[in-house]
């Protein structure tokens, strides 16, 4: 395919800025010390910290290497050849990306889902309610870009709600939309209830009722080239079973 | 017993072999990667790419902005570097390093930076939105704004130089003749660093086209506003990598052509 290159590159830079770890490459997942390296969208980092944490705990004399990014970032990195054992996406298409490349073992298991959310500055200064608010004028709302899956959310939901949005501007992950209101630089966003507990107490969520909400599924699997194949499969049971109680504490609701 | 002038060995040096291959090596390191972009080109779809309104909205936008952030660029940087170059006072040095910290800051957190300062809770813009109803954050004076803070210490510091290697006699010279200092630095000055002033500008122009973390972080992303191409890149990466690639040369082509045709006719290179 035509891209991989530079997908692979934005990748590696992704790779090497958010994490910290060293590459994939040289973890070297060896049964003997029992170590696995999980690919995770970074809505998941928090959660996934401490559940790796737990894991280990349980499992004594095991490692958990978290590697966070973008799904489809992390992707391309895997079709690139990045080294690894576990893959948990934030969205179904960029799963079924590895499962058509014949690069997970096994079938992909939804372990969460992710509801969203109005994020709003602490205290609710506009007052916003619902959905319908955010067509007031006056008001400077900021969106995911179309392209990325929170954005594709967001449209469905205000279409679902018969809401026409003139947002200030389409953001490129859902991160930069919590932190435009943050900083008080936006009033209100459309984001996963799991960002906004995340974010702390700088800013607050207002619900979106179940019928214009959209619900977005959190799928894990095992990759093929896994060195670790059966730690793989523990922690991803671990994740559909004591893991879950961790999960909810972080905003997400069962599979 | 008086060497001989070398005049053949001036213009070509004989060059050790070492220094050739770590040359090449270092030429290879930014050839490469190009040669594998343009290998992986969808070229049928160049052109179906090029003329789409997106594409020409986010050139345009990319165009605009960047020239706009060089002229601010230049209307400040020129006179802070003479200050820089010129003048001794107390905190110079601090201030220089100030000025060119945002050479290796993140461009994300210059991005925040500058919220702080001009977003509508910060210092400043605060003050500009309830006085003047000004807000810089999502306008294209914001991309504009993002730009020139991370591009203009490349001007600062290249026009720097210039000043601080010219032959100040000349304007020495100008001076004892009865010219006033600003008829010498409009008429001795500026035309003897103008290789630095136009490289610099170039330089500056350059970085301010491929900017994008400043600009995602001041200005956000919106169509025709503030999505300049390297966020147009971005975005068109997760959806259509295709498109991406093709953007990113036009990118390359358009700097490329600027930069080679401005070092051939301003920088006196061969």
């Amino acid at each position: 395919m035509p891209w991989k290159a530079v997908a692979a590159f934005t990748a590696a830079v992704a790779l090497c800025s958010s994490c910290g770890n060293s590459p994939p490459s040289a973890s070297s997942s060896s049964a003997a010390s029992g170590t696995i390296t999980v690919f995770e969208a970074s809505s998941l980092t928090a959660a996934y910290t401490a559940i790796g944490n737990d894991f280990q705990k349980n499992h004594a004399g095991t490692m958990v290497k978290l590697i966070p990014g973008g799904s489809s970032t992390l992707v391309a990195q895997i079709q690139q050849g990045a080294i690894g054992d576990v893959f948990a996406s934030a969205d179904q298409p960029n799963m079924q990306k590895l499962v058509d490349a014949g690069l997970v073992a096994g079938s992909p298991s939804i372990f969460a889902h992710n509801r969203l959310e109005i994020v709003v500055g602490a205290g609710n200064p506009k007052h916003i309610t619902g959905l319908s608010d955010l067509a007031r004028s006056g008001l400077v709302v900021v969106l995911c870009a179309p392209a990325v899956p929170c954005g594709r959310y967001a449209t469905q939901a205000l279409q679902k709600a018969g809401v026409s949005v003139k947002p200030a501007s389409q953001e490129t992950d859902v991160k930069a939309v919590v932190s435009k209101v943050a900083l008080g630089e936006a009033d209100a966003g459309i984001v996963y209830v799991t960002d906004i507990k995340a974010a702390g107490a700088t800013v607050e969520g207002v619900e979106i009722p179940m019928g214009a909400n959209v619900v977005a599924d959190y799928p894990v699997a095992v990759l093929k080239d896994s060195q670790n194949a059966p730690l793989a499969k523990a922690f991803v049971s671990y994740l559909l079973g004591a893991g879950q109680s961790t999960l909810a504490r972080y905003g997400f609701t069962g599979p | 017993m008086a060497l001989p002038v070398r005049k053949a060995t001036r213009a070509r040096p004989a060059a050790p072999v070492a220094l050739l291959v770590l040359a090449a090596v270092g030429a290879a390191f930014f050839v490469i990667p190009l040669i594998g972009l343009v290998l992986r080109t969808p070229w049928a779809a160049t052109w179906d790419q090029l003329k789409s309104p997106e594409v020409l909205t986010a050139l345009r936008l990319s165009l605009l902005s960047s020239v706009s952030a060089t002229a601010i660029a230049l209307v400040f940087g020129v006179p802070l570097a003479w200050t820089f170059a010129r003048l001794t006072f107390p905190g110079r040095a601090v201030l220089r390093a100030v000025t060119v910290l945002p050479m290796v800051l993140p461009p994300v957190v210059g991005g925040v930076a500058l919220l702080l300062a001009f977003g509508r809770r910060g210092l400043l813009g605060s003050w500009l939105a309830t006085t003047f109803g000004i807000h810089l954050p999502f306008t294209t004076a914001g991309a504009i704004i993002a730009e020139t803070f991370v591009a203009m210490p490349f001007l600062v510091i290249t026009v720097e130089a210039g000043l601080r290697s010219m032959d100040t006699r000349f304007e020495d010279a100008a001076r004892t003749l009865g010219a006033s200092r600003w008829t010498v630095l409009w008429r001795v000055t500026l035309p003897l660093i103008r290789p630095s002033l136009v490289a610099g500008a170039v330089l500056c122009w350059a970085r301010a086209l491929g900017e994008f973390g400043a600009t995602i972080t001041f200005a956000g992303n919106f169509p025709g506003r503030t999505q300049t191409m390297p966020l147009a890149v971005y975005l068109a990466l997760e959806t259509n990598p295709d498109a991406a690639i093709v953007l990113s040369l036009v990118l390359l082509a358009v700097s490329l052509a600027v930069l080679i045709g401005l070092r051939d006719r301003w920088l006196g290179a061969s």
